[in-house]
């Protein structure tokens, strides 16, 4: 159960998350939308202990990322960030095996070697695991990453635009593979992502960020409405549901 | 706005005469004819160097489209310090000293011209590299040049390295006499050369494709362009030693202070700038703080502090 | 994989003991049993000598890919940093200030001053953008310029040139027994670097990646620079400066082996030491019985390397 409390960010005196509140259960897969500068990086950033948390308070499992060492949460939270810059020449392989870095310490046993296997297969990466990253097209260095983060095997799982640089059939199948950790291994995946369609195919939940606020929360299908788009990114938006789906159609 | 600058030339003008007055006249003892000889040879080659860098600074600068590459941080003074030891190289100290100076000195400037052109071309003419690509490759280049010199020096004769070191460096405190002359003529032609082409200049600091278009012979202005750095490096290091920041400390004043991109302005602001700067520099050090040779230094501190400082300000996070 | 380890051994044990035959004074391995002078001669001067170099060469070369994983950044490493004149600096002034001081104490002064330098240096570039790398060692580089010409100017002005030359060119002709025991803690620090390569390198990987995982990054990286400081203080008072050994040696490796330190570590280091000790060998010989410094041979091959690492960089990192 993650619980996020009266969370508030200011950068250089402007506020760019105001009083977030929010709890989720266990399992299943969170997007969270908005427009550009809702703060919904921020927010990703600080659930992951990666930025300074300096008002409320945020826990998983009732483990508070304050209180918590962060060897713990290594374990039980993983973040992928928007941008990756890695100047240092790494193999797939050896990439996804640092994920695995909280559990392993720097001695990998078997079960490492074998949940790093899985992983590079399930994100179509194990003809390339010898490859060093930096001969990789975006596309594929974005899969390492998501392996890699994949990997560390933690309970909640977040990303911030995981499709970055991904063609449409890696996206999908991204989008698949992530469905099935979430169902199957019982993990809580929690997404920023851009395409609404995409997000509404694959999530459970939403919730929308806009201007520091949350603006909108709860199902799927209960925030995929033409009203709550518009409030969101302030566009008028057609909703046709088709096979059961909400779809949203703007780009006319 | 072109009438402020005339303004600020008249001033910086005025400014410069007076330095030169008070370096020619403070605490004079002695014979008058005498003072003033010593002291107006030297304000002399300080002028002098003080116009070489700063018009090649600017020229180099609207060439290659950028305010942060100076000649002298492309490593070219280096080059020609290392021109000169593989010459003494190949033809031993002996030949060289009975090579006349001055046959000497063209023959430096010759394939100094050669090299710094081949290697301009090499360097930024190929493909679109960029700027710090190029700042760092001559940086780097730079030291490469300074550690093959020593190199050579060591292999020819372990025993006079000294001598032969002071064959090839000198300092603002003792500018090498004998070649004021000759660097006075080459500086002169150089400037009168810049000056037929100012307009041109101006524009050619727009860009290549503009230049272009607008029917400048650009290939044979760049390469004639180049020849007069090269000239101009050349003369200002036979003259002084490498000083790798004075060039970027008074093209940037100059820009602060001149907003547009007339080259005339900017070429005579810049020059005047640096004029006055070496002037009240040395006269600070070797006057009034009675410090020697130790301006090149505190140049270096400064300009290298203004590097960082432009860097920091035009690519902030 | 152990063939080549062996393969690799005996060229150090050839490479260890051609070192050790090659000097001015007369000395054969025959006789160092029967005459004393040549055991005096091998224990005293060729033996201290020949450990002087590899564990300059391995750790030197261990430091630079802390740095590049501290840094983020191919390109850095002490020379280009500042960390090596900050650590020049350092000595300058702990013989100003307390001349009577020994050895170890400067060190310790030297590396309080490389530490502030890197902290100065990783101030700066936190600033600058990380799609830019080479802005960092460039601004890295004019950084130790800048502390370079302050060190040169308290020099000139308390005559201690003569001291700094010495420790701004690396040289191990000077190595006797009783005068490089200091650099022993080197190896002691790069056993540290091994025992701490995992987290080393997860830090090359960001501070985010890293804060993921666990580390915690300011603690991992504070202790590789406390590494790298004292390295470069302890190598600039016993050898001097010897420029781009940790730059050349771990981009050449991780062109083979990659990054994953835990592998490329003890790679590093041989290929350092290696390195080292072929050009102090060639720097003993090619003008025998003088001696070209190692650090104007490093300083050549290294700056040629280092612009082949530039103009050569892949595309798109």
């Amino acid at each position: 159960m993650i619980k996020v409390q009266n969370v508030s960010k200011e950068f250089s005196e402007k506020l760019i998350l105001d009083d977030i509140n929010f709890s989720l259960d266990k399992g299943g897969i969170t997007s969270i939308i908005g427009p550009n500068g809702a703060g919904k990086s921020t927010l990703l950033s600080l659930m992951a202990r990666l930025m300074p948390l300096d008002q409320g308070q945020i826990s998983f499992d009732d483990l508070d990322i304050k209180q918590t060492p962060s060897g713990v949460l290594a374990k039980k939270i993983s973040i992928l960030t928007q941008s990756n810059h890695i100047s240092a020449r790494l193999t797939v392989l050896q990439l996804v095996m640092f994920g695995r870095f909280p559990h392993h310490k720097g001695r990998p046993q078997q079960a490492d070697h074998a949940h790093v296997a899985r992983m590079l297969e399930l994100m179509e990466l194990d003809e390339i695991a010898d490859r060093f990253i930096d001969q990789l097209s975006g596309g594929q260095q974005q899969r390492a990453y998501i392996a890699m983060i994949l990997s560390q095997d933690s309970d909640y799982i977040l990303l911030d635009e995981p499709l970055n640089n991904l063609d449409m059939k890696h996206a999908r199948n991204i989008m698949k593979s992530l469905r099935k950790i979430a169902d199957e291994m019982n993990k809580s995946i929690i997404l920023v992502i851009h395409d609404i369609n995409f997000a509404a195919a694959y999530s459970d939940l939403f919730i929308a960020l806009k201007d520091g606020k949350i603006i909108v929360q709860g199902s799927v299908d209960d925030v995929m409405t033409e009203a709550n788009i518009e409030l969101i990114y302030d566009m008028q938006v057609d909703i046709k549901t088709i096979d059961g789906k909400k779809h949203a159609f703007y780009y006319t | 706005m072109f009438k402020q600058d005339k303004y600020i030339i008249s001033a910086l003008v005025v400014a410069a005469l007076v330095c030169m007055i008070i370096f020619l006249t403070y605490q004079t003892q002695g014979k008058w004819s005498y003072v003033l000889t010593l002291r107006g040879t030297k304000i002399i080659g300080l002028v002098l160097i003080a116009i070489a860098i700063a018009s090649s600074t600017i020229v180099f600068h609207t060439i290659s489209h950028n305010r942060i590459i100076t000649p002298s941080i492309m490593g070219f003074d280096a080059l020609y310090i290392f021109i000169q030891t593989v010459l003494i190289f190949f033809l031993s100290v002996q030949e060289i000293q009975s090579i006349s100076p001055t046959l000497r000195y063209f023959i430096n400037l010759a394939l100094m011209i050669a090299v710094f052109i081949s290697l301009f071309y090499f360097l930024f003419l190929r493909s679109n590299r960029s700027i710090f690509l190029l700042a760092l490759t001559g940086i780097v280049m730079g030291i490469f040049f300074r550690s093959m010199t020593n190199f050579m020096i060591r292999l020819l004769d372990p025993d006079s390295f000294s001598t032969i070191q002071g064959l090839l460096f000198s300092s603002f405190g003792s500018i090498s006499n004998e070649l004021l002359s000759i660097s006075a003529l080459l500086i002169f032609i150089c400037l009168v050369i810049i000056y037929k082409v100012r307009f041109q200049l101006d524009i050619l600091a727009l860009g290549r494709e503009k230049a272009i278009i607008l029917g400048v012979n650009y290939k044979k202005l760049v390469f004639m362009l180049l020849t007069i750095i090269a000239i101009l490096v050349s003369v200002s290091t036979a003259l002084v030693g490498p000083i790798t920041f004075f060039g970027l400390l008074v093209s940037n004043l100059a820009y602060l202070i001149i907003k547009n991109q007339n080259h005339v302005n900017l070429l005579v602001t810049a020059c005047l700038i640096a004029i006055i700067t070496l002037l009240v520099g040395q006269f600070t050090f070797e006057k009034l703080l009675e410090l020697q040779g130790t301006l090149s230094v505190v140049i270096e501190c400064l300009g290298g502090i203004t590097f960082i400082w432009i860097l920091l300000r035009t690519h902030k996070r | 994989m152990n063939l080549k380890i062996f393969l690799a051994a005996c060229l150090f044990v050839v490479l260890f003991v051609i070192s050790l035959m090659i000097g001015v004074s007369d000395f054969e391995f025959s006789k160092i049993f029967s005459d004393d002078d040549h055991l005096l001669i091998l224990m005293a001067s060729r033996i201290p000598r020949n450990f002087a170099i590899v564990l300059t060469g391995s750790s030197l070369a261990i430091v630079g890919v802390i740095m590049q994983m501290i840094a983020a950044n191919k390109f850095v490493e002490p020379t280009t940093a500042g960390t090596m004149d900050s650590a020049a600096l350092g000595i300058l002034c702990a013989t100003l200030l307390w001349p009577h001081s020994g050895l170890m104490f400067k060190m310790l002064i030297a590396t309080l001053f490389s530490l502030f330098g890197s902290w100065i240096f990783l101030g700066i570039i936190r600033r600058l953008p990380v799609t830019n790398p080479l802005l960092v060692p460039l601004v890295g580089i004019m950084l130790g310029g800048v502390i370079g010409s302050i060190a040169t100017f308290i020099a000139y002005e308390a005559d201690l040139l003569q001291y700094l030359s010495i420790w701004i060119n690396g040289d191990f002709s000077g190595i006797l027994r009783g005068r490089y025991e200091l650099l022993w803690i080197t190896f002691g620090l790069s056993i540290i670097a091994y025992f701490i390569a995992n987290q080393l390198t997860i830090v090359g990987m960001g501070e985010n990646i890293a804060t993921n995982l666990g580390l915690n990054y300011r603690a991992i990286i504070s202790l590789g620079l406390i590494i790298v400081a004292m390295v470069t203080a302890i190598i600039v008072t016993t050898v001097g400066m010897i420029p781009f050994i940790g730059l050349v040696i771990p981009n050449i490796v991780n062109r083979v082996v990659g990054d994953n330190l835990t592998k490329a570590l003890p790679i590093i280091a041989y290929i350092g030491a290696v390195f080292t000790l072929v050009c102090d060998i060639i720097g003993r010989l090619i003008i025998f019985p003088y001696e070209i410094t190692v650090s104007v041979i490093i300083g050549a091959i290294g700056s040629a390397v280092f612009i082949y690492l530039i103009l050569k960089r892949p595309r798109h990192v």
